[in-house]
């Protein structure tokens, strides 16, 4: 059982927050010259280590916010919560005009 | 070491039951093997049976970390039943099925199959539709479903809450006669004793903790922490823990790890009779021939190699089955607990071989794998003697990532059992 410090509404349980993967993804360029494999790995392939993981979670049924934490899979210790701030583009191959 | 007979009973008792022979040796780890099997679960000791029994290659260690059965063979809820929607998903639970049907006989050992009958509620006009629709296509793929009334039910179940005004109201539901339950320990046990007799080494309490890798990348030997063992073949059966050997030799899965609980109630007089399934609320139970009522239900939904299973689930779980048999409300649960499950993105296993020459994979088979050991066993020892896929295992390879040739039992099955 996992009590997460969200940085907007404290220390709150577990079944309020969703999971919503790991945080560092990048994905492929829609340029042509994406390989199948390497779609693969960006859509498929995951690090799952046993230990420290990064990732991102969302206060579902509180603030509505993105975050991203730094959690052991096997302690569940929660290591660092963090905002998960626009400049952290996750999609940093595609720009639109707002430039974000 | 011994036959189970009539005979061996009736000597056992004439010595107090205090002179049984030992199941299994506890042999030294040989320098080399043939094969190197990688995890003492039931699919890394069945691999060992059939490398032994059906291709003759008798030269092969088993080695797991901790006791034999400790993963999720020893902790799952023991469902067995092969009502999946893909033809290729029929043919290889169906096979497992098969094989399962004949299994004590094969290995002279009890592994106590109830083909009791698997159900599964369809608690939505949509479910109704969609379960009418899956039964049509596994009666295609010869396998035994069938759609059956609330009037049925009644019959079949007569402590389910069938009330018109319940929260998610039954409107029926479908039914695998040859579903039941299997003893889990059993399995893991019989598997290992067929497999000593035929000559495999199991070795327990030894941890593989790295590959040797030749010039050309190719598997030379693993590292473990009872020293290194040359082999040139080595099949990796590890389950939860997958993804943490491919590091070890240097490649990634399309695999993530999660906690999968379970539970059972203090025991008490025959209740539910078939394997209850709900699709709405995620949860299942059965009854153990003890006579406790085995609960499981959803995954706690994110990555985890602690074998413990938050409470939040627990409560959910519960409150699912409450919603099937209110009745059930003051039983006391006595035992809860977890295993680490591998997830595939289509909720698929693999089988096949990984990026390292040598290196043979069976995995992913996520929180329904019991029901699979027998086929996994066998499609995993196919390749690892012959070096090409089964043909019940070719469409499980881990290439179907990059083709996109996925065979999406996540959204067909939709249950972790
Ligand atoms: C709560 C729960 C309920 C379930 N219910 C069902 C069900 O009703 N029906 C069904 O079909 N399936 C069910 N499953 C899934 C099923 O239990 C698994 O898919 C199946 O047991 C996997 O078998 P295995 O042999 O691959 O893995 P395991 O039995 O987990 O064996 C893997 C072994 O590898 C060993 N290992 C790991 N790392 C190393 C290493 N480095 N060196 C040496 N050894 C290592 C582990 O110690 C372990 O013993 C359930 C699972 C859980 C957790
Ligand atoms: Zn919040």
């Amino acid at each position: 059982m996992h009590y997460i410090d969200c940085p907007w509404c404290g220390l709150r349980d577990e079944s309020e927050f969703s999971y919503g993967g790991p945080a560092d993804l990048i994905r492929p360029t829609l340029a042509d010259d994406v390989s199948d494999q390497e779609w693969a790995d960006y859509l498929f392939t995951r690090d799952n280590p046993c230990g420290e993981h990064h990732e991102r979670w969302v206060h579902t049924f509180g603030c509505g916010q993105w975050l991203r934490l730094v959690r052991d899979t096997l302690s569940h210790k929660i290591l660092r919560v963090d905002v998960l701030r626009k400049k952290q583009n996750i999609f940093p191959n595609i720009t639109d005009e707002r430039g974000i | 070491m011994s036959k189970y007979s009539i005979f061996s009973l009736v000597k056992g008792a004439a010595d107090g039951h205090m002179k049984w022979p030992l199941m299994w040796r506890a042999p030294d780890l040989k320098p080399k093997y043939d094969v190197v099997i990688i995890g003492g679960g039931g699919h890394g000791l069945a691999t060992a049976y059939y490398l032994a029994k059906v291709y003759g290659i008798r030269n092969v260690a088993v080695i797991e970390k901790g006791w034999i059965g400790g993963g999720n063979t020893g902790r799952n809820t023991t469902i067995v039943r092969s009502n999946y929607y893909y033809p290729e998903s029929a043919a290889i639970y169906d096979f497992s099925l098969r094989l399962y049907e004949g299994l004590s006989q094969d290995l002279n050992f009890n592994i106590m199959l109830s083909q009791r009958g698997e159900l599964t509620l369809a608690q939505s006009p949509e479910a109704v539709e969609i379960q009418q629709r899956q039964v049509n296509a596994m009666r295609l793929n010869n396998i035994d479903a069938e759609y059956i009334t609330v009037a049925q039910l009644a019959q079949l179940e007569p402590l389910l809450n069938l009330s018109p005004n319940s929260r998610f109201p039954v409107l029926g539901g479908t039914l695998q006669r040859r579903g039941g339950t299997v003893r889990h320990d059993a399995v893991a046990w019989g598997y290992a004793r067929a497999a000593d007799r035929l000559g495999v080494d199991i070795i327990q309490n030894c941890e593989v903790t790295g590959f040797k890798r030749n010039s050309l990348g190719a598997i030379e030997g693993v590292e473990t922490t009872k020293g290194t063992v040359l082999t040139s073949k080595v099949g990796m059966a590890v389950a939860g823990h997958s993804s943490v050997l491919a590091a070890r030799a240097g490649f990634r899965l399309p695999v993530s790890s999660f906690a999968l609980q379970a539970m059972v109630t203090e025991p008490v007089k025959p209740t539910v009779n078939t394997v209850v399934s709900s699709l709405m609320t995620g949860v299942y139970i059965s009854q153990s021939d003890k006579g406790e009522l085995v609960i499981g239900g959803m995954l706690d939904r994110f990555p985890s190699y602690g074998q413990r299973g938050s409470f939040a689930t627990t409560e959910a779980v519960l409150a699912g089955i409450l919603e099937m048999f209110p009745c059930f409300s003051r039983l006391r649960i006595m035992r809860q607990w977890a295993g680490i499950v591998d997830y595939t993105h289509d909720s698929s296993p693999i089988i096949g071989p990984s990026p390292v020459p040598g290196l043979y994979l069976n995995c992913g088979w996520g929180g329904g794998g019991f029901k699979a050991i027998p086929a996994g066993g066998y499609c995993l020892a196919h390749i690892l003697a012959t070096g090409v896929s089964h043909a019940f295992a070719e469409p499980f390879s881990l290439d179907r990532f990059r083709t996109g040739a996925l065979i999406d039992e996540a959204a067909a099955a939709g249950i972790e059992h």
